[in-house]
Formats: C-alpha cells, sequence, structure tokens
C-alpha cells in the first residue's frame, strides 16, 4: 500500500458522492464490530456504494493500490467475518436493498445483497413461496452475508442451508471484474463455484446479486414438545424418529438451565423440572402432518418421554417456539454476558460431549446452558460469564475452544453455521492439517492473488497454527514437522 | 463385495506420475467413458478402492471409498429403507459412487429434492501434489473452510481423485405412483408451474410424445390427497418407467444421433429447434435430439441464461460441455493450478484448457 489515509478518501469520494464515503471517527465507530462485540477494530474508511460499477471500481482501485477491503451486509455475523481492517476499506453493502424480480412459476428470485433474509419471505409470502434457511438473526441479517456465510437455521435438516437455496450469483472479484457465477437452470457449465462461493467468507470475492430458490408454503406445519427427565433420552429419541422415516423440518434440543431460563423470560409452558426438551415441528401437506404427528408421539413416549405435548393450535404452536427463539436472549438475562459456540457433532456421541462440557464448566467454574439443533447435530452451547471480572472473557475463550476441539474430536466440525471468522481461526488448526491448509490459501490465491479480499480471517497461516500450538496429532503424526516451534 | 483400503497405493501411483511428468485418466468403472470429452493419459485404476467405511441410518450419512459400486450402496441403503435422494442414474451395472460425484449426475427427483452435489456432505481426495486432503465430514451442518467437497462434483475427476465421499441419505417414501395426462407441450409446462407452487409430495416430472407423467412420493395419506389434486390416469409399471428414465433406456434416447442436455431456467418457453425434446425436472433439464446444430442450440440455450451439453454420440472435435467467458475461464485456470499444479489429471477431459 503506497497511499495514505487522505489520499484514499480523497480517491473513494471521486468514485461516490461525498455523503457514502465515512471517515470521521465518529461515523467510523459503528462500524467497529459485527455481531461478535469482544473483538473492534475502526476500519479506516468506510464506502456505501449503491451501483455495481461502483463496487466494480472501488475493487479496481483497491487492488491496485493494494488497499483490504472487508465486505460487510447487516453486520449480524457471530464469528467476526465482517471485522474490519484498520488499514483498509470496509465496504457496506447496506444500500443494496432491491429486490429486483420475483418469478412465481420458476420459484426464484433476484435480490440485492443487502436484502434482508426476512424481507424475502415477506415478499413473496403473497405467492404462497417462501426463502427457506431462516437463520435466528433474519430478521436482521442480509441475503449476501448468508452466502458468505452459508447461513443456516432451525429448518435445515429439511430444507438444508443456504447452498441448498441459491441458483445464482453476481460477484465481484478483487480485479473489479463482475462474474456471473451458477446459472438460470438447476446447474452450470465449469466448476461448481457457487459451491464454493458459499461460505467463503468473504474471501474470494464481493457479492453484488444473489437468486434465491423459493418454496410453497407447507399446507400445515405442527409442532410437538416432548419432555425428558434425561438428555441422553432426548437425543436416542431424535434418532428414533428419523430412523422411522420422518424428516421433521424442525428438531431442537434445550437443557435444564437454557428451559428454566426461557421460562422464565416469555412463559412458553415449558416444564422448567425437565433435564431436557424436544420441540419437533412436522410440515407439508394436511394428510402428511397428520400421519407424522401420530407417529412421533409414539416414538417419543416409547422413548421414554415424560410428557408429549400437541401444540392446539397456531396460538400454541408459536409459543412453544417462541421459549426456543428467545433462549439466547433468555440466557443474557441471567448472566451478564454469555458466548455462544457453534460445533456440530455426530449426533449419537451426543452423551459423551455433554458430560465432557459438564467436565470442562466444572473446571473453568463457567456455568453453561445448551441449545441444540439436535436434527443436525449443531450444538450451540451459552457460556455464562461476567466481562467485567478480570480475566473471565479470557478464561471462557479458552473453555469455548476446548468445546470445538471437543466437537473435532468425535468427528464434527468447529462451527456449523457462524463460520470461522476470526473467532475460530486458531480452531480451524486442530480441524486441518498443514497440507489441507496450504490447499485453502491455494484456492484463496486463485481468486485473490494479493490477498486483499477480508485478510487475516477464516483460513489461518501456518506460522499462526504453530504459534497457537495446537499440535493436531493425525495418525501418530505432528503437524507443521517443518515449522519452527515457538 | 469387495472391501480395499487402496489410499497408499493411489498416491504412489500419482507420485510417480508426477515424477515422470505422465498425465492420468481416473478411471472407476468405466461406466461413464461416453460423457465428457476424451480421456487421455495413464489409466489410475480406482474401482480396486472400494467399500463403506461408515454407514449411520440415525444420523442420515452414509461414507464409501469412492470405487464402491453404485449398486451396493443402494442396496445397502435400502436394507435400512434409505436411499440417495438424488437418485443418481448407473449408465452400467459397474458405476461407482465416485465416478457418480464426480459427473455429478442427478435423476428425475433432482428437482425436488436435491442433486449429487447438494447432498455431499465431506469428502478424502488426493490432489495433484499426492497428498491426502479430507474437506467437509459427516455432519450436516459444516462451514468450516472453503467448500471443497461440493467443488469436486462435476469437477470431471480434473482437480482431484477422489478417495472417499460422505453423502446425507434420505428415507423411502412409504408409497409412490405416476399419474399421466395426456397434453401438449405448453399445457404440460404450464401444468407443472402451477403444481410446483403447492405444498404437493411431487418427486418427479416428465413430458414426452404428448404425454405428462407426475410422480408422487409420500405417506399413504399425502399421495392419496395429492393424487385427486393432480388428477390423471395411474401409470402402471411406475417404477420401471422412472427407471428407464434415469437410465436413457426409454425410446426416446434409442438414437445414434447427438443427445443434446439443455440446462435452463424451468419456465423457459419451447425452444425453437427441429426435432424431439424431453422436458425432464419442470422443465429445467431437457433433452434434445434433432436437426439443429451446436450453434443454433447453444445461442439459444445461453439467451435464456441456461447451458447446454453434447450428452452422448458427439463429434470428438466439438466442445462437449458449454464454453465459459473469458473471466469464468481464467479462475478455471487459476483452480486447476491451485489443485492440480501439474495438469496430471483428467487432462483435457472437461475443457481442453484444464
Amino acid at each position: 500500500m503506497n497511499l495514505n489515509k487522505q489520499d484514499i478518501i480523497k480517491a473513494l469520494q471521486g468514485l461516490l458522492p461525498v455523503e457514502s464515503v465515512l471517515h470521521e471517527s465518529e461515523d467510523l465507530r459503528p462500524y467497529e464490530c459485527d455481531g461478535l462485540s469482544a473483538y473492534r477494530h475502526v476500519p479506516m474508511v468506510v464506502a456505501l456504494p449503491d451501483k455495481i460499477e461502483q463496487v466494480q471500481q472501488i475493487l479496481k482501485f483497491c487492488y491496485q493500490h493494494e488497499i483490504p477491503v472487508v465486505a460487510r451486509g447487516a453486520g449480524t455475523g457471530l464469528s467476526g467475518g465482517a471485522l474490519p481492517h484498520e488499514q483498509g476499506v470496509l465496504l457496506s453493502l447496506a444500500k443494496f436493498k432491491h429486490i429486483l424480480e420475483v418469478d412465481a412459476d420458476a420459484r426464484v428470485a433476484r435480490v440485492q445483497p443487502g436484502v434482508r433474509n426476512l424481507a424475502i419471505s415477506e415478499a413473496v409470502s403473497s405467492l404462497g413461496l417462501y426463502y427457506a434457511p431462516d437463520p435466528s438473526s433474519q430478521i436482521a441479517c442480509t441475503i449476501g452475508g448468508n452466502v458468505a456465510e452459508n447461513s443456516g437455521g432451525v429448518h435445515c435438516l429439511k430444507y438444508g442451508l443456504t447452498v441448498h437455496n441459491i441458483q445464482q450469483l453476481k460477484i465481484v472479484t478483487i480485479e473489479g471484474e463482475l462474474l456471473t457465477i451458477g446459472n438460470s437452470g438447476l446447474d452450470s457449465a465449469g466448476y461448481d463455484l457457487l459451491a464454493l462461493m458459499t461460505g467463503s467468507e468473504g474471501m474470494l470475492g464481493v457479492i453484488v446479486e444473489v437468486t434465491v430458490k423459493l418454496l410453497p408454503k407447507p399446507e400445515r406445519a405442527q409442532v410437538i414438545l416432548a419432555a425428558f427427565d434425561d438428555v441422553v433420552k432426548a437425543g436416542v429419541a431424535v434418532g428414533d424418529i428419523i430412523s422411522a422415516g420422518i424428516i421433521p423440518a424442525g428438531l431442537e434440543m434445550m437443557d435444564k438451565l437454557a428451559i428454566k431460563a426461557a421460562e422464565d423470560f416469555v412463559h412458553a409452558g415449558y416444564p422448567v423440572d425437565a433435564e431436557a426438551i424436544l420441540l419437533c415441528e412436522l410440515d407439508g401437506t394436511n394428510a402428511e402432518v397428520s400421519e407424522h404427528v401420530l407417529q412421533v408421539r409414539q416414538i417419543l413416549t416409547n422413548s421414554g418421554a415424560i410428557e408429549v405435548r400437541t401444540a392446539k393450535d397456531e396460538q400454541e404452536r408459536m409459543t412453544f417456539w417462541k421459549g426456543r427463539k428467545a433462549a439466547f436472549p433468555a440466557v443474557g438475562r441471567i448472566s451478564p454476558d454469555y458466548y455462544c459456540m457453534d460445533g456440530t457433532i455426530p449426533r449419537k456421541r451426543l452423551p459423551e460431549v455433554l458430560q465432557k462440557m459438564a467436565d470442562l464448566s466444572k473446571e473453568y467454574d463457567l456455568p453453561v446452558a445448551n441449545v441444540f439443533h439436535a436434527g443436525d447435530g449443531n450444538l450451540h452451547p451459552l457460556i455464562l460469564y461476567d466481562a467485567n471480572k478480570p480475566g473471565e472473557l479470557e478464561r471462557t475463550e479458552e473453555f469455548g475452544g476446548k468445546i470445538l476441539e471437543l466437537c473435532v474430536e468425535v468427528g464434527g466440525t468447529i462451527t456449523g453455521e457462524h463460520g470461522v471468522g476470526m473467532e475460530k481461526i486458531n480452531q480451524m488448526c486442530v480441524q486441518f492439517d498443514s497440507q489441507e491448509l496450504t490447499q485453502f490459501h491455494a484456492v484463496k490465491h486463485a481468486f485473490d492473488g494479493k490477498g486483499l479480499l477480508n485478510p487475516g480471517k477464516a483460513v489461518p497461516t501456518l506460522h499462526r497454527c504453530a504459534e497457537f500450538g495446537a499440535m493436531h496429532v493425525h495418525h501418530g503424526e505432528l503437524a507443521f514437522p517443518d515449522l519452527e516451534r515457538f | 463385495m469387495k472391501e480395499h483400503d487402496n489410499t497408499q497405493q493411489l498416491q504412489q501411483q500419482v507420485e510417480q506420475a508426477i515424477a515422470s511428468k505422465t498425465p492420468l485418466n481416473i478411471c472407476g468403472g468405466n461406466s461413464k467413458s461416453f460423457y465428457g470429452r476424451p480421456a487421455s493419459g495413464e489409466e489410475l485404476e480406482v474401482s480396486t478402492h472400494s467399500g463403506v467405511v461408515n454407514y449411520e441410518p440415525t444420523e442420515l450419512v452414509i461414507t464409501a471409498r469412492a470405487g464402491t459400486p453404485l449398486a451396493e450402496i443402494e442396496q445397502v441403503l435400502a436394507n435400512d429403507n434409505q436411499m440417495l435422494g438424488f437418485e443418481p442414474p448407473r449408465f452400467g451395472e459397474s458405476a461407482t459412487i465416485g465416478g457418480t460425484i464426480a459427473c455429478n449426475l442427478s435423476g428425475p427427483r433432482r428437482a425436488f429434492s436435491g442433486s449429487a452435489r447438494d447432498f455431499v456432505l465431506g469428502s478424502t481426495i488426493l490432489n495433484g501434489k499426492a497428498e491426502v486432503l479430507h474437506f467437509g465430514g459427516e455432519v450436516m451442518k459444516n462451514v468450516a473452510g472453503y467448500d471443497v467437497s461440493r467443488l469436486m462434483c462435476g469437477a470431471m475427476g480434473t482437480l482431484g481423485v477422489l478417495l472417499e465421499v460422505s453423502i446425507k441419505v434420505l428415507p423411502r417414501p412409504e408409497t409412490e405412483l405416476t399419474l399421466v395426462h395426456e397434453l401438449g407441450v405448453n399445457e404440460s409446462l404450464h401444468k407443472v408451474h402451477q403444481l410446483a407452487r403447492q405444498s404437493l409430495p411431487i418427486s418427479a416430472t416428465c413430458f414426452d410424445d404428448n404425454n405428462l407423467y407426475i410422480r408422487l412420493s409420500g405417506t399413504d395419506g399425502a399421495v392419496k390427497a395429492a393424487r385427486k389434486l393432480v388428477g390423471g390416469e395411474e401409470l402402471q409399471g411406475n417404477e420401471q418407467y422412472w427407471q428407464q428414465l434415469k437410465e436413457q433406456q426409454l425410446s426416446y434416447f434409442d438414437n445414434v444421433a447427438s443427445i443434446w442436455r439443455l440446462s435452463l431456467v424451468s419456465n423457459a418457453p419451447v425452444l425453437d429447434l427441429k426435432g424431439k425434446t424431453l422436458y425432464e425436472w419442470n422443465g429445467a433439464q431437457r433433452w434434445y435430439v434433432g436437426a439443429d446444430k451446436e450453434d443454433s442450440i447453444r445461442e439459444q440455450v445461453a439467451q435464456l441464461g441456461g447451458h447446454a451439453v453434447c450428452f452422448r454420440h458427439c463429434d470428438v472435435h466439438q466442445q462437449v460441455f458449454h464454453p465459459l467467458d473469458s473471466g469464468l475461464l481464467k479462475l478455471h485456470r487459476q483452480l486447476k493450478q491451485a489443485f492440480d499444479p501439474n495438469s496430471i489429471f483428467n487432462q483435457g477431459r472437461m475443457y481442453p484448457e484444464i
């Protein structure tokens, strides 16, 4: 980089209206973090383009002068993926908020990246359609960010993640070239760059348009609540439902601490004495749901549920869900701070993972509430802590790291839906060995040879892994044998 | 059933190929050698690297070595009343799971439950540096690192050798039946799009020669209810029909002329092509046999934002896959370089440049 801050501001002001370039300290402050507020950096400058050509020009300029660029949607991400670069441009896509086209017959919508997730479903609701992925932040998060993170939600087991629900992207490369990835049909010529871009955390290109797939709204949705006196029994019940050939639309588990917090907060009528509850949502045609409700009730009873309730009407269904959806803020009420983890495990390993987490909770002297997308194995342990107590955040982060390492150990992953970002960059060294990380860097290099897009995120350098000291012992061999130890 | 871990030997063969600068032609069951551009190079035999490594019906996941016969995997799943949700064609009994994923081939169910790539959860590959690498895993949700596993789908082996794949599986539907309507092409396209906007257990559609076939799959009650709504005559030999369609054994495919696969937005109009077109996936996959030449086909399809593949009986000198524009081609070259820096694997099998 050979330009100073003033040069960069001036150049950007030449590409954008003056009010679309933020550089005063008070204007930059709101952009200093995303949903993971533990990490903060004030960007050098914020650019707010509203045309694709402007994005192209900004990126061309940054490429030419080797200025780092961090793209940002609504900034609701939970892993620090949109954490600004102090010496870089924060490229906000917030002004790209138009739904460009809806084709009800083809069941697709072409939207700009700054359109909110929920706004898509709202816009097509009158056509009897909706957009399936529903991350819990869907009221605020944008579709561009969803693509960058491959966002999930509570309906993934049946309806998939973002990668399964998009059809085409327009991206701008770091060199400023506009590319169409994917196709108007269900597949495209060449490599599956659509899959590669999805979940790439802003490292490969800037998303400027998304074509999403829409689904017909199910004729009926019904939810069953089951209480258990043992979390292991609840875990077994999940497997029993799936073995019976039923794929629930949502299958959520909460443990005692989460149940109590949620009940105190929203009074959903949860059984507070239970060790675990399962919420099982079934959707589809009326006939199918009727048949599955009967079956699932029987399975839950056979699996040892101490209570099984079917929501008697839509209002009660919403109440059952309200407790689950409010679980995070509910936990926020009982603790000054909480830290949300996002590992995924093979479900059959749940008992031992819960036991080890309980042991770690004692060791670190920090309580954990568990909220679990049980159907797809995505675990969200919430570590309760107080950031005002010296050292407690550090202890929490260390505890969280241990949980993620545990997830990898049992055959799972460090992140199911929140992304690596800045937060889990060290744990990437546990999940992947040096050759795999090198392959990731080679992919990055194919798109962004100068390493300017979201530098330092998502994939750690080998040196960082060596410093972190994650001794990834694979088949008895130490990772990074060629690196000096510090 | 053969069960054999051949990783080490395959790795050594790739090492030797790199050292001697010998291009390799990755070969599984050899059932899809007709597909794509002609293969060249020394054969790298993967079919001996076979066996189901892990199958967890309650977790909806199966992991198998790439050389495992597709038939074996489907049998293992059927024993637990499960199936591959993308209903892959085999195009021969020797078909392997690795070849199926490398070609990203999906059958009639694709438009309703997803493609081969949609069901891939993880993979182990040998890259062009002879390194054994693992990506993804056996869990449904996994966003750590770039999605290399899905990038391998449809890459025709040009980025690496698939050693192992983990795939999400689905329960088999309780009941299936097919309804037939005698309709013209435009009426058929209109009807499937009307139905697609409703919550119905449709799992396949096909329009062929003035008949529209609609398959329903689900619980007994759901199929019964939908049957009334969809209407039409029930087809006898339901399973056989879709099997023959999937394997291209219907009389439509009984042809020695080029068979083109057109991938388009489902409600694209009927194209101006002289010959016969068969419509699947609500119109998103169309097969064409006729007098129109490559240029005319590609131009019409491209105008509608789609792409065309010469699927069978192609002139060896023509492009099989749809040409890429310069920006995309550059990225393809760079990705090829990233995975296979010595251009060892399946050079030219997909495009001459990669």
